[in-house]
Formats: C-alpha cells, structure tokens, sequence
C-alpha cells in the first residue's frame, strides 16, 4: 500500500462526496482501488520535474524520517531536506546529490542498489520506493536536482487569469482557471444545474436551511438576467449565514459547552458562540476576527464584544480532577493552544514537535514552546474551575456609557465648587488632632503557613513572634510589602489549615490608647511591640468590626503584629485603627504651617476635604448613587470565560521530550516559527497581539491560502490543496495553484472580506455545475479533482436535524443564546459523575431549536448528532468524517426528535395541501425534497399510505400511539388514524437519502 | 481487469460503512438491488501472520485496581516499612496525585497471599474463584503508564495516547480486522459499577478518533434501550416500520437509477443493517432463556446490570462474533477504605463472574480463540492516603499488574516485577503500548503496519513505541 502514497492522488473523497472523511481514510480506499492508482502511476513522466509536486513528496514520505528536519534522528549526516545538505561530502565521502550526474549521486545508487543492504528505504523499514518515483528522482538529479521552497511557505502572487473562456460555463475569473486546467486534463465542464437544485445547494451551503417551496417557485420564475445573483445575496444577507459558518468555526476552536477531562463539568461561554455567528453576519473582516479573538483583550479602547472573542484562548479542555497536578496540565493547556492556534490560522502540525523536531516541516521543538510562550499571560486555573468574567454586551455598553458621562459631569461639578470658606474652618477644627494623631506604615505580610490542623495553625509560631525579622525567610515564604492592604476593607487569604501574618510600625507622638477594630476568619492573635495583647480562637466568616482591642502606644515607634488563621473554606481579615480618621499624608500636610506647605501637600489637603466637605455632600451623594448604578450594571452583566492577561506571564521552558518534570530545558520567549519569521521582531517580550499581527501580517504565506481552501471545501466538498489542516511537507500541493493563490491573494487584497470571497465562490460557473456526473467523466476522475462537476454529500450532522425541523415548520429560529436540551435517550449521561448528574430536557421552543444550539457535553455528545460525525470538540476538526452507519438510520427512523417532525409534517401535509392523496404526496415532496414526484413514487406511497390508514383505522391505540411521540401535542381536529398513516409517509420522506444530501 | 466505476463502487462501499457486519440485502434482491456487497473485511488482508485469536474480551477494571492487594502482594519489605515514611529516593521528582503536599508513609499489603495452582501463582485471598483458572493466567506484574489522573491514563490506556481524538483499540481492531457479526456492531461496551464512587468513563475511550464513525464501539445499556435508538416508536409494530423501511429502500433505489451515487447502495444497506438490530439487540439481550446454571456460573440475575450480566453477554456477543467486547467496572478508585471496598464490593463483584466467564468460554470451545484481559488504568501507591477517612492508596503510574488469559497466552505465568516497595516496575518492565503491540500480534497484526494518516502523519495505536511481550506468548 505504501507505492501509492507518494502519488498526487489529492485526495479520494471527491466525487459525489465530500471533503471531510477522505483523508482518514484514504489509504483503505486505495487497497480496494489499487487499479486507479496504478493507473495513476502509470502516468508519463513529466518532461520538466517538478521539486514541490514530484519530488518533496517522495522524500518526505520515505526518506524524513530518517534524513529530514529532526536533527536529533539525522542519520548518516544526511538531509535530505536541504539543497546544501543533499550535495554536501558526507563523512563517508559521497555525496548524496550530484546535479546533472546520476553516477556521482549516492542517492541514485541507494536508491537502485540490487544489495538489499545497500538499498534505500531499508528493507527492514515499512517503506518502499515504485520504479515511476525511481525514475522521477533520478530525472530530477539528472535535471539539476534543484529544490524549490515548499509551496505554502511561498507568498502568494495574483496571477491573470487565463484567457479560457467557453460561454454558458464562464461566471468570472475563477472559471477562467478551472477551464484552463480542464483544457489541460482533456475535460469539459459539465452543464449548469437546474434551478431548483441550485436553489436548494445554495440554501444548504449558504444558511444550512433549506429552501421553502415558495422560495423554489419564486427563484424558478424569476426570469431576470440577474435571478441567480439575488438569491445569493439575499442568503449572504440571511442572519442564518452566520449560524451556519459559526458551525465550520466552532468546531475548528473546538467550542463545547463542558471542560472534557474526568468530570467534564459544565462550562459558560455562549457569548462567544454568539460572537462568532454575529462576526460572519456582520462580515467582520477575516484580520479583525483573528485579532479580536487571539488577543481582543489586549485592544486599545476594547469592547465587551472584544473582551467576549478573547475567550478563543479559553476554549480547551481543562480538569477538575482531585489529584491532577497543576504544573502538567498548564503544560498540556499550553500544548492544546499551540496545536489549535497553528492549525485554525496556518494548517501547520506544530502540534508535533511537543516531543521533538518536527520529522517533515522545518518546525523545532524550541519553535513549540516559544509559539506556547504567546498564552504564558493568561490567566486560569491550571486545576479547578475557571473564573468567568463579567463582559458588557453591546447593550449593557450603552447603558454603562450613560451612566460614566453622568459622573463625568457631577465630578466637573464637584470639582468646580469653590470650597474655601469651609476647608479653612475645617483645617483649623483638625490642627489639634493631627498633632495627637498616630501614622501607621504600609502592611507587610507572609503566608499561609500549613499546618496539620486549625488548632497549629493557630497556636503554632511560624515565625519568631516576640521579634519580627522582616528579613527572614521561612521556606519558600518572605515577608513582602503589601500596600494593596487598605485599612478599613475586608481582604480575603487563601489556604485551609494555615495562618498568615500580617506586620506594620505605628508612629505616635505621645503615649496614648488606640482602639482597634478588627474582622477575622478565622482566629487572630495580636503582638504589640512583642507581647501578645489580643487572642481570639473563633471561626467564622469575616466581616467589618467584629472585634474591639485598645492597645497602649508608645511614644515613638510601635512595632504591631497580626496573626489570621484559618481552618477550612474561605478565609479573609479586616483591620482598622479607630482613631485615625485621616490619612497619614494628610495629618502630616496639616501638620506643617499653610504658608509652609508644597503644592502637592495642599492639593492632599484640598482633596481629602472634597471628600467630607458638608457643602458638597449633595453632590457626593449623587455620584455615589450613580457608582453604585454602574456597581449593579456591571454586576448585572452576563458572564464570559475570556482571556485575562497576567502582568507577569508563566515562565516557558522546552520540555525535553514533552516531560513537564523536566526543569532543565532552555526558557523561551515569544517567538513564531523560526522560518516563517516575517518583519520586524517587537521591542521586549512579544504578546498575543504580535503573534495576531504576525497571523494576518500581508507576507505571511499561510493563513489567507488556508482560509480561502477552507471555504472553497464548504461549497465544493474538497479544497484545492489536501488535507485542509496540513500545508506541509505531508499535505498534497494544490489541484490548481495558480487558483489558490489567486483567491488567497483577492481575499487579502479585499480587506479579507469572507462575504466577497463566498460570493465570488457560488457565483462561479464552477460552483452552478450539476452534480451528475457522467460515466465518462466518473471513469476518468472518479474524485473530480479536475472540478468538471459539483460534488455531492450528505448534510451535516446540525444540518440533519436543521432541515426534518425546518420542512416539518417545527423550527425555532431564534438566534444565539444559552445551549438547549432537546431529547436524549434517558440514562445517556449515567457515566458522568462528580458531581453525577442526568440530562434534563427543556420544554416549549427549546426543543426545536437549531442543532448548534444543542448543549454540547464533550465527554457524552448527544447522540444524535454525534450518530452524523458531529465531533466531540475535544480537539480542533477542520474535516469532519462523513460516515454512512447504521446508526444514522436507526436515528431518522426511531428518534423521538425525527417521529415528532414526521407527524408535525404530516399535519402540515393534511392541512395546506388537498384531499387527494397525489396532492398530498406531491406537497411532501415539494416541500422537503423540492421536487415532484415521479409516477413511480407516487405509486409505492400511495399504497403505503392506504395500507397504513387501513391498519390504523383498525387500530385505533395504534394510531394514539403515534400521535403521542413527543412533547408537541396533535391537532385534535384532525383525523387520528390519517394523521399517523400521514406520519408513516413523513418518516419515509424524512428518511430518504435525497432529503439529506446536498447536492 | 475490473472497470474503474466498479472498483470505485466497491471502494465507496467498504469506505463508507459496511464495518457494522455483513450484509446481505436478500430482501432488496427483488428490487435489483442485490450486488455483491460484502461486509467490511478490514485493511490488514492477509493478515500480517496467523492469528491465535480472534476476539478480544477486555475487562477494564476503571479507578486503577491496586496491585497490592491482588497480584502483587508478596512485599515482605514493605510490610516491614508498614507506617513508616516512605523512603524520600522514590517519589522525589516523582508525579504525586491526591498525596501531593502530604507525608508519604507505606501501607502495607492489606490481604495474605499464597500459590495457587500448579504454576504457584500469587494471588491475595480477594478472589477464591479465579484462582480455580490461575493456570490459564499470564500475569504481568510489571506494567506501567505515563499518565497520573484517571482521564489521560484511560485515555492512554484505550488510546495509545492522552491527547484527544485518537481511535481507540477496539475502533484499530475493527479497522484493521472488520467484523465477523452478522447482524451486531463489531465493536461493544457494556459499564457496571460496585464499590467505590464511580469513575466517570467518556465515549472517548471507545471513540473512533480520526477513523470513520463505523468503526466506534457501540455502548449495550442494561437500562433503557440498550442501543440507543434502536426501538421502534410507539405504535409502530414490526410490520409497519418494515414498510417505512422498504419504501425508503425502493426510493432510494429509484434514485440511485438517475443519480448513480453510490453513497446510496450504502445507504441502502445501513438501513437494512439498522432494521436487523432492532430484532438482533433484543435477541441478544434476552438472557431469559440461558439455564439457570449458567446464570448460577455468573452469579447474576437477568436484567440486574452487574458486571457478572455485562460477562455473560461477552460469552453471547464472542459467540455471535463480536470482534471487541469491552467491559467496564467503575469501582477501583481506592483513596479511601481499600480493604473495605476490595474485600466487599469490587473483588466480589467481579471473581465469581470472571471464572464463569472462563469457564463458559472454554466448555463452549470459545476460550481458545478468545483473547481475555483484566487491568485498569494503572495501579495504587504503596504508601498510603489517610486524608479521606480508612486508609486507601492513591493513583500510581510506575507499577501496577494485569493479566492476560485464552488463546495464544502462555496460561500459568508471571511477566516482570516491582521492586521491594511495589513502587516502580523494575524487571521486564512493560508499558501500555507494549500491551497493545501484543494484543494486536494475537490478532495476527504487525503493529508497525496498522496505520491510518491524519494531518500529514501515518499514525497507529502503538504511536512511535511498542514491544511485543513475547515472555507471555504460547
């Protein structure tokens, strides 16, 4: 099996069928059609080689692995990856490469050798060279041996379309290139597809809906020049467009609803589903959305909506699991960002070189981590539940807006009144206080201690009590200044069974009393000038001003000290001097005579009597309402899991061999791929930002190429270069370069406008073929890589359960919002615990909405949808598998789901057609299928349908039976036997092939 | 030669689904439907050498069972060490799960051990009934895994890796080998529970990863219906839904003449497939008619959902040709009560069920084609965990034991060591892939020459590793 793989076979799943499973099976299909490939293989060899489709291929297939990119496997001193190294004298005096000699080249001879042990590949590894890849290196060593750099990592040029034109075929410039290519390969394109067919693969491909009979007839009448363009504007102007390419999108960042390891709990985050379906509706240029979402947080001025796509970075799995060690799972969170990022934007494997350099791509190990350094900022819990953010929508925006220019303006106000008169009574009032008022210093702290228990933690000494040592250290604690510790709040502690202390100097200039007010969770003790004063073993919860100490000053220096321990659960203290009421910086500007005092002293002055100045307490008031207003606005808003960026970003080393125990490797920093480096590297550390600039940056060869291929596979059923999440050196260059490039190019040219770029896709002639193909043209490109067809294929999974909805009319098409529960087979969730738990239901118009919306529990997909290859979004999935099983068929023909749309249908049936059973059928297929049906058709149903009425009739719990399948109650009015032999042609319509393929 | 179209045709079908069994479409004949399709015969054809089995019974012991007291108990040193702290030159640098930040101190084997059977075997007194077959067991007292926590050791262990989205072993197999039911999915998993707070287990343990979703394992539930999806909805007796599905059938056949897709003739057959199970699962699941004997071998009632009902329906699927018959038991994860719980619950649960398993298998001629394997994720500290009441073990991935039984397994051994303390594995050391390379090579597959490509890379189960353990091996 292996001959075939250096063959272009481009990929196999193409004609009539689509993208997605093609890849992963590919080399299976080929043990069953090993006739096609030889007869591919047998094809002439081309006049002129070419390195990056005939020969990377083949080295990097059979000879990578051993002679490629992993410096650490190199054997021999050879690469192969590399001109100079391919022609370089190795240590045993050959030379792999001789160009334009096939006798001085050791390659040709290894290649060819009859000695089985001289013989390259070696006979003990599983690879095999065919005698047409022989024959192509050696022409490529007797034409030079010359290496081209891989196609992807070349920027794209625009080239002018060829001058290939045929009339009735030719839209615009993309048909140009396809024709070209056609002329080239011996094929013509096939002729335009009907009305109807196209109106219903464009809904699909458009909207995942179908289309409605009235839509149909109204496009088929529409006789104008003109008729095709309209309709696809009005479905790129659909709000369902951007549900349907939020589907392609949120499987790529794998968007789920739980965190996927062990327990899989529940996570919150469709605000960025939300996000990403308005992005596509609103055609958010294809550079902002990368920016908004790989660094949104990091914006000047950023938005709510901005803050919401950060939570890109938020997607992967995380775990809860008792026992798991933080350390490992920041490695992996790490990981799964850099496998994500490089695949969504580049279709690079960077993910590969976790371990090691990468075998085929020029990506190292120290490339991994220093891309994973980009993510050492953002905050998270490495095990436990992440923290959510409270995000303004765009509403709550506005209404912050209002609330911000009011205090705006009343702070102008307050400012503005003059307050003299009254500050200088004020100073006056406070002389005499200032003079007996103490100063007290900054906190510092240490902690939490462990201990056993919450009585060691309390009692225990952990640091010498009688005489703080600020210098000293204990274990891996140091005492650390802590202004952030304001008197007068609560603050909170971390740490079960543990103590904290807390130190600060008291200055007083005379011996006096000073009353304390203290909070606690839980005990405290407090040491003045060493001695212990206060003791208080008690849990509770901390709040302000639950106990009272008077201690004893001395004049001068007071040295203070405050122990908090805690047994379990939350913890926090609170400390206030009583009789301090001004600020240090104040009593000691007061202290000073007026005509004394610097600038900065008075404006202190004048600022802390703004604050209880009686004269402006009106005005205070209203501000402080107003505060409180945003308080609750904010607190009011829905909350996100968004990218929080740390000021000090998680050190990042290469972990040899993807080892997170190991604490030798090299530390990096931010940095992309080291050959794909572009521009001018940033001053200082590189952000998130950098590495998004980077991603759209106009010369980076990648992602505009990667994006438009994508989109060219969602209305073609394959891209033009496969796979379409591998542009390297073990992808297959593309089918029509010249196109791509000319796409990748428009895309950027256009200010990545997807909207234009969709556009220009479905109003190709390429794209408005039919997808019958003819024998001819089934015998000679079975796959359609030569693109003289449509291609078709089953909906997807959402799609499935989009259109039985939509045809029955049970769907409810409200946009966004929460994830649903529609059925799921009792019992489903039974393997799920901590905490355990059971699928519930919704009720009402919940269980109607689209597939997308359905909650999405990573570890228990619902399965349904998972029945159709819908993934589990653990991981990124650019191509879904596109299986044909069993279980599909057991879910069209059994699901609650599927028999409640059959009878709702057939209800609609009975209703807005006739009374003649022809009319009736006629109007399930128009309405589902868009077709009428053919006297054959009509036959077979007529006949079930009499059959089924009869038995129901006889029947008449039967019939209850039927009508009783789901939460929607039947139309009482109607007929109960009718309604459920019409619900028996429903479900035969519903379950037809045709219904759920797109074509 | 056969024509391009034809050959096509065939590659489409094998392509995209007929894993599920074979099909024989008798009832489409009439339609003109009736081609020559075949079910899903897998990609290693021939096989890569002769096969000692062809079916796998895998009794996965989820929460990681302890090693110490069940196959590896003879620990005179540690008894020794019993409460005393674990020497620091072990667990330094070490993952440390739930016993992170707590004094390491040694347990020592809860239960005595003896020889049993003539091989003399070691086993604890946990499992009078098993100890009846121990000469047919090859116990590997060696193994080990890279992953500390449930969810990426099971995930490494059903895998061959811990990152995501990668075919399980049971999905390779039915890749690799297809299926020889003919009317049952290839590829089955049945879940009970007894002790200890159950482990969650995710589809991704019998996922199909990258591979097409044909080849995923399909979940038997003892309660509800026990294929999803496979009843017929209310007031649709036999009959009926027979004829929704043959209007569909001769539909879709009608369009197969004008579209000739052959995603149809597929289709087709999918469904005739789905209307088998809706008779076949039922079938399968009715146990009332095996002799109370055999129930009494099992130590179950019908319908009771035990881990000894989930072992007689492994001998009825291996014996209707189910390719992987995977067996999970939730109860192992001793942090706390480990006496307790592997004295009353888990080993119970599980012993009698397992001989009669054994038992069965062999009366019935199966066991000698019948690869059976018992082990969990991966096995419990030697030292102790005191902080969730009665002392239990935590999560240890240096050393833990398995047994292999049936055919082409040397019956009657044991594989490698721990050292003194049960700590790390020490001779014959043997990791995951290392079972996984064998299991395969039962099933006459070469390991290295299993592979699918995914995003550039030929993948396969054993990743970049794997040794057969060929001590084990008759």
């Amino acid at each position: 099996m292996i001959e075939q793989r250096g063959l272009r076979v481009y990929d196999f799943g193409v004609q009539h069928k689509a993208l997605i499973m093609m890849k992963t099976t590919r080399w299976f299909f080929l043990s069953l059609i090993l006739p096609v490939a030889n007869a591919l293989a047998e094809e002439a060899l081309p006049a002129t080689v070419d390195y990056n489709r005939d020969i990377k291929p083949i080295l990097s297939n059979n000879c990578y692995a051993c002679h490629g990119p992993d410096a650490k496997q190199v054997k021999g001193g050879l690469r192969l990856d590399s001109f100079k190294s391919a022609t370089s004298e190795l240590k045993s005096g050959e030379r792999a490469i001789v160009p334009k000699d096939l006798a001085e080249s050791a390659l040709v001879y290894r290649i060819t050798a009859e000695d089985v042990d001289e013989r390259m590949p070696p006979a003990d590894s599983i690879k095999k060279l065919t005698a047409r890849q022989k024959e192509l290196l050696k022409r490529w060593v007797a034409q030079g041996g010359e290496y081209a750099k891989h196609w992807a990592y070349v920027a794209p040029k625009k080239a002018v379309a060829p001058k290939a034109v045929q009339k009735g075929f030719t839209q615009n410039d993309i048909d140009q290139f396809v024709l070209a290519q056609m002329k080239v390969k011996g094929f013509t394109p096939a002729k335009a597809a009907d009305k109807r067919s196209l109106i219903r693969r464009l809904s699909f491909d458009l909207t995942g809906l179908p289309p409605t009979w009235a839509q149909v007839q109204a496009f088929v009448n529409d006789k104008s020049p003109d008729a095709y363009g309209k309709l696809v504007d009005r479905l790129l102007a659909s709000k369902h467009y951007g549900e349907r390419m939020a589907v392609y999108w949120l499987d790529m960042v794998r968007y789920a609803d739980t965190i996927g390891y062990h327990s899989d709990n529940h996570e919150t985050k469709p605000l960025y589903r939300e996000y990403v379906i308005n992005a596509f509706n609103d055609n958010k240029p294809f550079d902002q959305f990368t920016r908004e979402q790989i660094a949104g947080d990091l914006l000047k001025d950023r938005t709510g909506t901005q803050l919401i796509a950060s939570g890109y970075n938020r997607l992967n799995m995380n775990t809860r699991e008792g026992g798991a060690q933080p350390k490992e799972y920041t490695a992996k969170y790490l990981a799964d960002r850099v496998r994500n990022a490089s695949t969504v934007w580049m279709a690079s494997t960077l993910g590969c070189s976790e371990c090691h350099d990468h075998k085929f791509d020029p990506f190292t190990s120290k490339d991994f981590y220093s891309f994973g350094a980009f993510f050492a900022d953002l905050q998270e819990t490495p095990v436990g539940a992440q923290k959510a953010t409270k995000v303004p929508l765009p509403r709550d925006e506005k209404k912050l807006g209002a609330i911000e220019a009011d205090i705006v303006v009343l702070a102008k106000q307050l400012e503005g009144t003059d307050v003299s008169t009254g500050q200088a009574k004020w100073e006056a009032s406070q002389k005499a206080a200032a003079a007996n008022s103490v100063a007290l210093s900054p906190w510092h702290r240490i902690g939490p201690f462990a201990a056993p228990n919450f009585d060691q933690a309390h009692a225990k000494s952990f640091v010498n009590e009688a005489a703080v040592d600020l210098k000293k250290t204990h274990g891996k604690l140091k005492w650390a200044e802590a202004k952030n510790l304001a008197d007068g709040k609560v603050h909170a502690l971390t740490g079960a069974n543990s103590a904290h202390y807390f130190y600060r100097t008291i200055q007083s200039g005379s011996v006096r009393p000073l009353e304390l007010s203290l909070g606690s969770d839980d005990s405290f003790r407090i040491w003045l000038n060493g001695k212990l004063v206060a003791d208080k073993k008690i849990g509770r919860g901390v709040a302000p001003d639950q106990d009272k100490v008077k201690v004893n000053l001395v004049a001068g220096e007071n040295k203070l000290l405050l122990k908090v321990a805690n047994g379990g659960g939350p913890s926090g203290f609170y400390f206030k001097a009583q009789q301090v009421t001004l600020p240090g910086a104040v009593v000691t500007a007061l202290k000073i005579e007026g005509a004394k005092r610097t600038p900065a002293q008075k404006a202190v002055i004048a600022a802390h009597y703004r604050t209880l100045a009686p004269e402006l307490a009106t005005l205070r008031q209203k501000i402080s309402t107003k505060n409180a207003e945003k308080t609750a606005a904010i607190n009011a808003n829905s909350t996100s899991l968004v990218s929080v960026s740390m000021a000090k970003p998680r050190m990042v080393r290469v972990l040899a061999r993807g080892n997170w125990l190991d604490d030798t490797g090299e530390i990096v920093q931010p940095a992309v791929p080291g050959y794909l480096k572009l521009g001018k590297v940033p001053e200082g550390r590189a952000s998130r930002m950098n590495l998004a600039n980077w991603i759209i940056a106009r010369d980076n060869p990648l992602t505009a190429r990667v994006m438009v291929n994508r989109l060219w596979a969602m209305f073609h059923g394959r891209g033009l270069a496969m796979p379409l999440d591998d542009f390297g050196s073990q992808g297959t260059p593309p089918t029509h370069p010249a196109l791509l490039d000319w796409l990748a190019v428009e895309f950027m040219d256009k200010g990545w406008d997807v909207k234009h770029m969709v556009k220009l896709m479905v109003t190709s002639g390429t794209y408005q073929q039919t997808s019958i193909a003819s024998k001819a043209g089934m015998e000679t490109d079975p796959y359609n890589f030569w693109l003289a067809r449509q291609g078709r294929w089953r909906l997807e999974a959402e799609m499935v359960r989009d259109n039985a909805l939509a045809v029955s009319g049970l769907l409810v098409k409200t946009i966004g919002g929460p994830s649903v529960k529609p059925y799921q087979p009792a019992g489903y969730w039974a393997h799920l615990n901590f905490p355990k738990r059971s699928w519930k239901a919704d009720a009402g118009d919940a269980l109607y909405r689209r597939g997308m919306y359905t909650y999405l529990c990573r570890t228990f997909m619902h399965p349904s949808l998972a029945a159709f290859d819908a993934p589990s979004r653990e991981e990124c999935t650019v191509e879904r598998v596109r299986s044909n099983t069993p279980q599909q068929a057991l879910v069209l023909l059994n699901d609650p789901t599927y028999v409640e749309t059959a009878r709702i249908f057939a209800e609609r049936i009975l209703h807005e057609s006739g009374k003649d059973v022809e009319t009736r059928i006629a109007f399930a297929y128009q309405q589902a299928l868009h077709r009428n049906p053919n006297a054959k058709e009509l036959i077979l149903l007529t006949a079930l349908a009499a059959k089924h009425l009869k038995q129901y009739q006889a029947d008449a719990p039967a019939a209850a039976a039927v009508l009783k399948v789901g939460a929607k109650p039947a139309d009482t009015k109607l007929d109960k036997a009718e309604l459920a032999a019409w619900t028996s042609i429903a479900r035969v319509v519903l379950n037809l092939h045709e219904n759920i393929t797109r074509n | 030669m056969q024509t391009v179209t034809d050959i096509n045709r065939r590659a489409f079908i094998g392509r995209s689904g007929l894993g599920l069994g074979a099909v024989a479409l008798s009832s489409l004949s009439a339609l003109g439907a009736g081609r020559d399709l075949e079910r899903w015969s897998g990609v290693v054809r021939p096989l890569h050498h002769a096969a000692k089995v062809k079916r796998v019974i895998y009794l996965y012991m989820s929460g990681g069972p302890s090693h110490l007291e069940t196959f590896d108990a003879n620990k005179p040193e540690l008894v020794k060490m019993n409460g005393q702290p674990m020497p620091a030159e072990f667990t330094k640098g070490q993952s440390i799960a739930q016993l992170q930040n707590s004094r390491l101190t040694c347990l020592r084997p809860q239960f005595p051990f003896k020889k049993y059977g003539q091989s003399g075997t070691e086993m604890t007194s946990l499992f009078p009934h098993l100890t009846k077959h121990v000469d047919e067991l090859a116990v590997i007292r060696s193994m080990h895994t890279d992953a500390i926590n449930h969810d990426p050791a099971n995930t490494l262990m059903n895998t061959g890796t811990t990152i995501s989205g990668r075919p399980s072993m049971g999905s390779w197999i039915q890749y690799g080998l297809g299926s020889e039911a003919e009317d049952l999915p290839g590829f089955v998993v049945l879940s009970s529970h007894a002790g200890r707070s159950p482990q969650p287990i995710s589809t991704r343990m019998w996922h199909s990863g990258f591979l097409p979703s044909q080849f995923q394992g399909i979940q038997l539930r003892s309660t509800g219906d026990p294929v999803m999806y496979v009843r017929r909805p209310g007031g649709v007796d036999a009959g009926r839904q027979r004829d929704v599905v043959d209007a569909v059938q001769q539909l879709n056949n009608l369009q197969l003449g004008t579209t000739h897709d052959p995603e149809i003739t597929t289709r087709i057959a999918q469904y005739e497939m789905a209307f088998r199970m809706q008779t076949s699962v039922p079938d399968l699941m009715d146990v009332s008619k095996e002799p109370k004997e055999v129930l009494g071998l099992y130590g179950c009632k019908p319908g009771d959902g035990s881990f000894g009902s989930n072992c007689l329906l492994a001998r009825r699927l291996a014996e209707r040709g189910v390719r992987f018959i995977q067996l999970y038991h939730r109860g192992w994860d001793h942090h706390n009560g480990i006496v307790n719980f592997m004295k009353n619950h888990c080993c119970p649960s599980v012993d009698q069920a397992i001989a009669g398993l054994i038992t069965d298998l062999k009366r019935r001629g199966l066991f000698k084609d019948t690869l059976i394997v018992w082990g969990g994720e991966f096995g419990r500290t030697p030292m102790a965990q005191t902080s969730k009441g009665s002392a239990g073990r935590d999560h240890h991935m240096k050393g833990f034991s398995l047994w292999l039984a049936g055919g082409g397994v040397k019956g009657g051994v044991t594989h490698g060591t721990t050292d003194d303390l049960g700590y790390n594995a020490e001779q014959n050391r043997t990791h995951v892939n290392d079972l996984h390379a064998t299991l395969l090579h039962l099933l006459g597959i070469d390991h290295t020459r299993l592979t699918t490509r995914f995003q550039g890379r030929d993948f396969r189960l054993t990743d970049v590793a794997g040794k057969l353990i060929k001590p084990v091996l008759a």
